[in-house]
């Protein structure tokens, strides 16, 4: 606890000092001297680094495992010239060996020692890895007993999330194309500002929701040692909740939406379904909890109860008309699409988190009070920041200035959360070599830590003076989205699927999805800040409005680049899962057919 | 006391009664606070087809990629004359009917332009028109999608004399065929032109921009002003190449006005617009949006770019049209 005392004290001492550096003049000549672009940048690195530091991770093995391929294949050599020698060789050898031990007899070890080290000591089991670099790893073993209805429930779950998460990433990696493509096609359902909202919406609720909420049975189910509550509720909620995405998208693609505001483009009586899925499910998860076998409630409990039951807050403050008319929906829209983030993905995210990092790492978290000093903090100040959407906005003044000091306190529960997983990593980095899911934890707690910070940077005053409006706020939503939610639900998928199904997918597939997807948001990530920078740079220049359009085009390009490796990773992932959920083929011998061939 | 750890009840309790007291301090207070507000006295509502139109402009998402918030700093001066104010949004946010609530305008992606006052800027019907069929033909570089759902493809002898259709030429027809607007079109447009910033007669500077950041280097600004300027306000019907749009919008260069030694037509055209030739676009009047240095590094811009050369306009006779401009009117 000292260390973290130690921490706090830091990150105190330097908040101050960040917001006085907000009043230093800062300029387009010295832009690159503001703490936030500062900040970002250190931001930036670190995720590079991180990269760096995984793959070295498993290079080292890679080379490890290339010295044991060579010392096998000597000894591979070696027994092949064994087996090839012939009588009168084996012969020779056998007669020096009995020299040898007549002369060991009569104490004359000088001689022939030589040749009978050679062969002594052959007989040896050798392993023998075809593809060091894709070797399978140690598998896990452990494999946990669960409820043919808990299963049943989570895989439903997973299996429509991981559905979701291929067609959401396909609209989203076709609407990046028109960017660079605007002729693509001339269709009114297909066009750009029909799908983008169905693109955010299919990740939102059809992706994380439904993985966030699977991952959640499981997690509520385990902490509470009993079945959950009712599973027909489980999967009334299911239905619900799937049936409001798809009408969603549909009606969208048709052209009806609610008016446009991010995240409740869906209209009313659709996302009143999901409403209703959540009420279900936050009764069955209270329910669950309530009757628990266990005194204590876990803190992830206490992130995935809280995380329901804000956003049925959220949902019926979000669509209650009777303050929405003029810019009143403007300030609930900032509330909303923020809490939408915050209090749904990011607290339930990390309530799972408390629970599958450290049982995947099979080893406590490293501290409980650190957990509840975030979950109080989230609850605080993730909810007061809303408005820094609509910084220089004629909302009022107040509101903005409170949304952007809270945005500088949102360090205090993420260097909480940061601190807290990474301790409780720290020690384990062999895990890095032995399987990916410790790499997707790393990803996403790191992204956690980097999309957050960067997240309150970009509310400063000349980074949102700069970056506003750009494509650099696509890149933060991705940062947080998926290398953060993303990545962390990944994390979690493959570290409890093959304990409850008992099936592991090959390595080789889910190394490829670890590096396809990092490589493509990190290709994403950059392409977009950098050319976001450029783009709010031209406009403070105040050139006119279509060169900003224009430079993008090469950082479009490498945008739809990153998005098709992170797409073609969705792909594999996809696969990763049927191989993960597939039934054991069940070997079954029936006796009339063997007696037949035997008769045969 | 509370006994988080043990008690279930009092910790979701704790949790969504916190949570519901923040909310309503930051949001339902707030959103309730900025709904007193009251529109500018003359401030007018939108019509039926305007209405209509916002209903097309919400349906196809174009929020998505346009903004219609003027901040209060110096890059938005482009697109307003001054801040947008709560008021400004009285008419057009409001609630659009059972299913769908108050439209978000204000935006948070500006892919495109902002379009607070996209009526002044461009108040053309054939530039929307032919933009909204394909932003290509009209803005070369342009990204924005084609809209070509909201017009149809009909026979030149079965169009009835209120259609309003696009020129053939432009618009690659094969034998008797025109492209006619569709009611959604007109709509539309109807609605983007109506997008006029409410200009305050005694605007006073009570809340202006905030201040640019100063800026690097100050070295060939006279020349670039022109063409920026140009680009700006000129550009989305002449073209940046001056090339014009054939059977919408005239060419510059090469034109009589532009290269003609005595300038008074062309700063005339600029000044009160042109409406005199029947096959090009009615061109607006800038006398209200444009000083006269900037009139005259506009015009200075067109006689000397695309292979033009004509003398440099004195400002004395821009001041001097304006005031028997002023005279007549």
């Amino acid at each position: 606890m000292k260390k973290n005392q130690y921490i706090f004290t830091i990150t105190l001492a330097t908040l101050p000092t960040l917001l006085i550096a907000q009043t230093n003049t800062v300029n387009t000549e010295n832009w690159i001297q503001s703490p936030g672009i500062i900040g970002t940048i250190f931001l930036v690195l670190l995720v590079i680094f991180l990269g760096i530091f995984i793959f070295i991770k498993r290079l080292n093995l890679y080379v490890g495992l290339l010295e044991k391929n060579t010392k096998d294949l000597t000894e591979e050599e070696f027994e092949r010239r064994l087996i090839n020698l012939d009588e009168k060789n084996v012969d020779e050898i056998l007669e020096l060996r009995q020299k040898g031990f007549k002369y060991k007899q009569e104490n004359k070890q000088e001689t022939t020692v030589q040749e009978s080290s050679k062969t002594s000591g052959f007989i040896k089991k050798i392993v023998n890895p075809k593809n060091p670099l894709f070797d399978e790893k140690a598998k896990s073993t452990v494999k946990i007993e669960v409820s043919k209805e808990l299963k049943e429930v989570i895989i439903w779950y997973l299996g429509a999330s991981v559905l979701w998460l291929v067609f959401g990433t396909l609209v989203g990696q076709y609407v990046g194309m028109k960017f660079v493509w605007p002729e693509m096609d001339n269709s009114s359902w297909l066009s750009f500002g029909r799908l983008r909202p169905v693109h955010t919406n299919t990740v939102f609720w059809g992706w994380a929701s439904m993985a966030m909420i699977g991952l959640g049975h499981y997690v509520v189910s385990r902490t509470s040692n009993r079945e959950i509550f009712s599973y027909t509720r489980s999967k009334i909620a299911f239905w619900l909740m799937n049936l409001s995405v798809f009408l969603g998208n549909f009606f969208l693609m048709a052209g009806v939406n609610n008016g446009g505001g991010e995240y409740r483009e869906y209209i009313w009586p659709i996302m009143s379904l999901f409403a209703i899925g959540l009420i279900i499910t936050f009764s069955n998860f209270y329910k669950t909890v309530a009757t628990r076998k266990i005194s204590d409630i876990y803190i992830s409990n206490w992130f995935i109860l809280a995380a329901l039951i804000w956003t049925i807050v959220l949902t019926v403050i979000g669509y209650f008309p009777n303050y929405q008319e003029g810019l009143g929906e403007t300030v609930i829209q900032g509330y909303y699409m923020h809490q939408g983030v915050g209090m749904w993905f990011m607290t339930f995210t990390l309530g799972l988190v408390y629970y599958f990092l450290p049982s995947s790492l099979n080893k406590p978290i490293y501290s409980y009070s650190l957990g509840v000093l975030a979950f109080w903090t989230q609850m605080i100040f993730y909810t007061l920041i809303g408005t820094h959407h609509f910084v220089f906005s004629p909302l009022p003044w107040w509101l903005q200035t409170v949304a952007i000091v809270f945005s500088a306190g949102m360090f205090i529960p993420v260097f909480a959360g940061s601190t807290n997983f990474y301790m409780t990593m720290r020690g384990s980095w062999d895990h890095i070599s032995k399987s990916y899911v410790l790499p997707f934890f790393l990803v996403g707690v790191i992204f956690y830590f980097v999309g957050s910070v960067q997240g309150s940077f970009q509310a400063f005053r000349f980074t949102n003076y700069l970056w506003h409006f750009t494509d650099f706020n696509v890149a933060h939503s991705h940062m947080t989205m998926y290398g953060i939610i993303t990545f962390l639900m990944w994390a979690c998928m493959y570290s409890i699927l093959p304990k409850i199904t008992g099936n592991e997918p090959p390595q080789k597939l889910v190394g490829s999805h670890f590096w396809l997807a990092f490589i493509g948001l990190v290709a994403y990530m950059i392409s977009m800040m950098a050319g976001g920078t450029l783009k709010g740079l031209s406009w403070i220049e105040g050139n006119p409005f279509i060169e900003s359009v224009i430079l993008m085009e090469n950082y479009w390009v490498w945008r739809a680049v990153g998005g098709s490796l992170m797409f073609v990773s969705h792909i594999i992932f996809g696969y990763n899962f049927y191989l993960m959920i597939k039934k054991r083929k069940v070997i079954s011998i029936s006796r009339s057919k063997t007696i037949q061939t035997q008769s045969n | 006391m509370l006994n988080l750890h043990k008690d279930h009840k009092n910790l979701v309790l704790l949790a969504f009664s916190v949570f519901v007291t923040l909310s309503i301090c930051v949001a339902i207070l707030p959103a309730y606070q900025m709904e007193e507000y009251e529109p500018i006295p003359g401030q007018r509502d939108l019509t039926a087809s305007e209405r209509r139109g916002l209903a097309v402009y919400i349906s196809e998402g174009c929020v998505a990629c346009h903004t219609q918030q003027v901040r209060n700093i110096e890059m938005d001066r482009t697109w307003g004359e001054r801040p947008s104010l709560a008021s400004d949004y009285y008419y057009s946010k409001k609630r659009m009917d059972i299913w769908r609530q108050s439209p978000s305008l204000l935006g948070s992606e500006r892919t495109g332009p902002d379009l607070t006052d996209i009526g002044n800027r461009q108040p053309s019907d054939q530039w929307h028109l032919l933009h909204l069929y394909n932003p290509r033909l009209v803005v070369k570089r342009s990204i924005m999608p084609r809209y070509s759902w909201l017009f149809r493809i009909s026979d030149t002898l079965s169009v009835k004399s209120d259609d309003v259709t696009l020129p053939r030429s432009i618009t690659n027809m094969q034998g008797s065929d025109v492209i006619v607007a569709r009611e959604e079109a007109l709509d539309l447009v109807a609605y983007l032109k109506g997008l006029q910033q409410f200009s305050f007669e005694d605007y006073k500077s009570t809340m202006d921009f905030i201040p640019a950041l100063s800026k690097g280097n100050v070295g060939n600004e006279k020349v670039s002003q022109g063409a920026s300027l140009f680009q700006n306000n000129c550009a989305a019907c002449h073209q940046s190449t001056g090339r014009g749009v054939k059977g919408a919008f005239p060419p510059l260069a090469g034109s009589l006005i532009v290269n003609n030694k005595n300038p008074e037509t062309l700063i005339k055209i600029i000044l009160m617009g042109y409406d005199a030739r029947k096959e090009y676009g009615v061109m607006q009047a800038f006398a209200e949006q444009l000083s006269d240095e900037e009139i005259k590094a506009i015009a200075d811009h067109e006689r000397s770019s695309w292979g033009n050369s004509a003398p440099k306009v004195p400002l004395e006779i821009i001041t001097k049209l304006r005031d028997s401009i002023s005279k007549i009117q």
